[in-house]
Parts: C-alpha cells; sequence; structure tokens
C-alpha cells in the first residue's frame, strides 16, 4: 500500500511538473511560432535559441510590483488567479499519459486516477474554470475586466453546450466513460478487418473531433475566440487590473488549459498512447516509454496547431461568435449525435 | 460607363456558396499560406552581431576632422548650424592663442562643438555648408543610450583622434564637387597644410 501512495505522490509530481514545464515553453513557443510564421526570428537572445527566454519571463513576473486596487474584492481579487490555475491544474489528473509500467510483475498505470468516469470530471473541472475568469473580472471593480468577464463565461457556457454533445456522440462510440478505456479501445491504429477499420476515433467520426476542436478553441480563449481578452477592444479583458504573478497565473492558465485540450484531443480522437505496429513491442516498459513520447507529441502537435491558427485567424467579432456557437455548432452537433445514433443502431452496436 | 484605366472591377453582391459559407475552405488556405512562410528564409537578422550592408556615402554619426598634423579643422564659422534644418548644432567660438598652432587649424576655433543627436536628422547639410572640410557624417550609427543628455554629442565624441589608427576615413564621402572644391585655387587654405605657404608664416616673415 505505501509503494502504492509512493508512486502515485512521485506521478502526481511529475505530472504537475511536466504540465508546468510544457506550459512554460508553450509561451516560448507562442512566441517562437508567431514569429517564423511572420517570417522573423523570435526570441533568441537567453541562452542558445532564447531557450532561457521563459526562465526570464517568469523571472520577470516575480520582480514586477503587485498592484491591488483599492476598490477591488481583496479576498476574491486573489482568489481569481488562483482559481483558474487549480482549475486548469486538475484536470491532468484522468489523463493517461502512457501504457502501464510492470515491475516485479506489479502493473502501475501511468495514469493519477484511473476513474470510471473520467471524462465527467473533465468536464466538470473544466466549466469550473470559468469561476476564475469570473470572479477575477468582478473583483477587479473595473468595466473591462466586467466586460472581459463576462464575454469569457457568456463564451465559455455556449461552447460547452456544444462541446458537451460532442462528447456524448463520442461516449457512444466508446461506450464508456472512462479515459483509460477510451485509451485502450483505440489500441493500434487498424485492426486489419476492414479498410475502414481504423481504431482512432477520429476516422469514426470526424465531425465531432470538429465540433470538439472548434469549441476546445473557444474554451481555451485563444484566437480566433479570444475576445475575452482582445487587447484592441477591452485594454486586457478580464485581467486589465492585474499585475505581477497574479497577471502570471492567469497567462500561465491559460497555456496549461491549453497543454490539457491538445492531450485531451490527442487521447478523446487520436489515440492517446496508441501508435501503429505498437504490438511488435514485446517489453511493457519500452512499450510504456514510446506510448507515452508518442502521447506528448501528438499533444505538442495539438499545441502547435492551436498556435498556427492563431497565427493565421482574425478575431471573430461576438455576435459572430454566439451565432457560431448557438446557431451552427449545437445543431451540427445535434445531427451528428443523432445520425451517430442512427448508425451505431443501424449497424447492430447497440 | 468608359473605363479610363481598364482596371475597374464590376462588384459583386451574389450569394456565397455553401463551401464559402462554411469557411472551412478558406481557413485552411489561410493556414497553408501562413505554413508557406513558416519554411520561409527570415528577413530580421540578430543586429548586432549581423549588419545589413549600407550605402558607401551612408549619412550617419558626425564626425570633426583634424588635419594632416593633428589641427582641428573647424574654424567655427556656423555655417553648419545655420544650415541644420533642425538646429540640432551649436557652439562656442575661441581665439588661438600662441603656441596652439597644432591644436587648431585657423585663428579661429570651436571651443564647443554639440550636435544634439535626437534632433538631427541626419540630412548632411552641415557637411555641405562646411567650407573648411570640418565636418563629414560617417557610416557609423549612433548608438542608443538611456538618457536624453547623454545624446547631446560635444566635441569628445565628435572630433576623431590624432593617431592614424583613430582617423575616421572619409574619402567615399569626397565626392568630385567636394575634390574639385578642395583643388579650387581660391581654396588654397583647403589644401595640404603647408607651413610655409601658410598665412602665419608669411606674416612672420614681415
Amino acid at each position: 500500500m505505501s509503494t502504492y501512495i509512493i508512486y502515485k505522490l512521485i506521478l502526481v509530481v511529475a505530472v504537475f511538473a511536466i504540465s508546468l514545464l510544457i506550459a512554460m515553453y508553450s509561451t516560448y513557443a507562442e512566441r517562437k511560432v508567431a514569429a517564423f510564421l511572420q517570417d522573423r526570428l523570435g526570441p533568441n537572445r537567453a541562452g542558445p535559441f532564447g531557450l532561457f527566454q521563459p526562465l526570464a519571463d517568469g523571472l520577470k513576473m516575480f520582480m514586477k510590483e503587485e498592484i491591488i486596487p483599492n476598490v477591488s474584492n481583496k479576498f476574491l481579487f486573489i482568489l481569481g488567479p488562483g482559481l483558474a490555475m487549480l482549475t486548469s491544474l486538475c484536470t491532468s489528473a484522468v489523463i493517461p499519459w502512457g501504457p502501464p509500467l510492470v515491475i516485479n510483475g506489479v502493473k502501475y498505470s501511468l495514469q493519477v486516477a484511473d476513474i470510471n468516469i473520467g471524462v465527467l470530471y473533465l468536464f466538470g473541472v473544466v466549466s469550473i474554470g470559468v469561476y476564475g475568469i469570473m470572479i477575477g473580472g468582478w473583483a477587479s471593480n473595473n468595466k473591462y475586466s466586467l466586460l472581459g468577464a463576462l464575454r469569457a463565461s457568456s463564451q465559455m457556457i455556449s461552447y460547452e453546450v456544444a462541446m458537451g454533445i460532442s462528447v456524448i456522440t463520442l461516449i457512444m462510440i466508446t461506450g464508456s466513460l472512462s479515459t483509460s478505456d477510451i485509451a485502450t479501445q483505440q489500441h493500434g491504429f487498424h485492426t486489419g478487418e476492414h479498410w475502414y477499420s481504423f481504431t482512432w476515433n477520429f476516422f469514426k467520426n470526424p465531425l465531432t473531433f470538429l465540433i470538439f476542436f472548434i469549441c476546445a478553441l473557444a474554451e481555451t480563449n485563444r484566437a480566433p475566440f479570444d475576445l475575452p481578452e482582445c487587447e484592441t477592444e477591452l485594454v486586457g479583458g478580464y485581467h486589465t487590473e492585474y499585475s505581477s504573478m497574479k497577471l502570471g497565473f492567469y497567462l500561465f492558465a491559460e497555456y496549461v488549459n491549453m497543454f490539457i485540450s491538445s492531450a485531451v484531443m490527442a487521447l478523446f480522437f487520436f489515440g492517446g498512447y496508441n501508435f501503429p505496429w505498437m504490438d511488435k513491442i514485446a517489453d511493457p516498459n519500452v512499450l510504456a516509454a514510446v506510448g507515452t513520447v508518442v502521447m506528448f507529441s501528438k499533444t505538442i502537435f495539438f499545441i502547435f496547431l492551436f498556435m498556427w491558427i492563431r497565427w493565421t485567424i482574425p478575431r471573430f467579432r461576438y455576435d459572430q461568435l454566439m451565432n457560431l456557437g448557438w446557431k451552427i455548432l449545437i445543431p451540427l452537433s445535434l445531427i451528428n449525435l443523432i445520425a451517430t445514433g442512427f448508425l451505431l443502431w443501424g449497424t447492430g452496436r447497440i | 460607363m468608359q473605363s479610363l484605366s481598364n482596371r475597374s472591377k464590376v462588384v459583386s453582391n451574389k450569394e456565397m456558396s455553401f463551401l464559402e459559407r462554411m469557411y472551412l475552405p478558406a481557413i485552411l488556405g489561410g493556414m497553408r499560406i501562413t505554413m508557406s512562410h513558416f519554411f520561409r528564409k527570415k528577413v530580421t537578422l540578430n543586429y548586432p552581431e549581423e549588419k545589413r550592408p549600407i550605402s558607401e556615402t551612408y549619412r550617419g554619426q558626425h564626425v570633426l576632422k583634424r588635419d594632416e598634423i593633428g589641427a582641428e579643422r573647424c574654424t567655427s564659422c556656423g555655417l553648419c548650424a545655420v544650415a541644420c534644418p533642425a538646429e540640432a548644432i551649436t557652439m562656442t567660438s575661441a581665439e588661438r592663442k600662441k603656441g596652439e598652432e597644432h591644436l587648431y587649424r585657423e585663428e579661429k576655433y570651436a571651443a564647443t562643438y554639440e550636435i544634439n543627436m535626437l534632433r538631427c536628422i541626419f540630412c548632411g547639410l552641415c557637411e555641405e555648408a562646411c567650407p573648411k572640410e570640418a565636418i563629414f557624417l560617417t557610416d557609423r550609427i549612433v548608438p542608443s543610450d538611456f538618457e536624453r543628455n547623454d545624446f547631446v554629442y560635444g566635441k569628445d565624441k565628435l572630433v576623431e583622434g590624432i593617431e592614424p589608427a583613430l582617423r575616421i576615413d572619409v574619402t567615399k564621402r569626397q565626392s568630385k564637387e567636394v575634390l574639385d572644391f578642395k583643388t579650387h585655387p581660391e581654396f588654397t587654405h583647403n589644401q595640404l597644410w603647408d607651413p610655409k605657404k601658410s598665412i602665419q608664416s608669411k606674416n612672420a616673415g614681415h
């Protein structure tokens, strides 16, 4: 039992550290990708290729003067960024990062909490994430912050509906709410039975992925849905009044969210840690190592895709955002849900 | 109506097709364009290490020239200050004392000579106005600084050094007109300094 607890503690710390590390280097990658897409070189002064830039940025954030407005609600003002960070880090608990390790005949799964309602937990925690933004924006007592917070909350709530429906479609296909089940079901890449019998969920229902992906962009407040913090209209949106590391926490939480959404997309639709010809690796520990690398590569690809989109597409207007959410994505996901239901019924899966 | 430039287009207000209304093909097209830029040669340089080639007659930081024996050429006539459209140049004059002939070329010299680099527009009119071949713009770039006052360059920064290694080469800036001007008989005082021919030695002979 104690080894189990020690193992879980190590895993928790490892996942926590990796989440922070990837989020940290996402800030660097964002600037680098932005620069490269715009024919520039990007940060390259701090260390080789500017690799110490995130450290310098973090240090700057810590050293900055901390300003709490007099008219703000101080407790909530401090609570906001903490909550945003907490919820974004909580979500990584249910994601299986790789196939289980086997040490002395005992299986150690590379998942912090293998709960049978992992998907539900994920969406529960993600929807709490809006509180961090809401509370921060409201407690600042600033009209820009409030407008940003309102935009953020209405946007996140609107897109959560379509996202939820697309996840229900996914659950109908997988028949399980457990994230580890979803991962193991997508074993390998192709069963070899028919030409269409791919195991990854993306090939089973690409439309679900498309809806999920668009909603994930909106959920993480990324461009083209970054209205809550659009500098051109709202100064900085919900974090206008924030300074120092509290601002850093908000920005950082966004990158952690992006990392987790990428991991979730890799897990739900692109096979998670599974890869073609994975059965050829006999040693489970080697498989675990390769699987983890595959999982992280897929995640990093999605992070790159997020950035690629951000530096390509201009921002939506607010009414367009709402139209897309309510009038297009929700009906589309409902049609998708019903069609998938009929298809499963017709092929005798349910 | 007849088109004058043959470039006018008829504005069409047609409904977008279903594919166009989905925007996804357009978005993918946009992403293809940005990705093509990802691998393109970057237009920025690592500035202090790499430098863009500049013109041979680039107009950068000024230099106040010395003549062949190392005396300052400037006689503080003030023509550069008058010519300066940005009013960046100020100077005060002083009279040369006996025994300072090796320091100042003419009887009058600039005791202080200041150019405000924040005002200067690097037009080169001071160089054109100078009758003594004293001021030139060079290919050096004015470095950045922290204080506004530090951009007021005095003689310590403007006058070139006496040693040959410290001299600033401006031969590329000396166009045909400048060279003609130098050899014009009316301006013999601008030619190679020769103590025997100079006015001072003539006066001394009397």
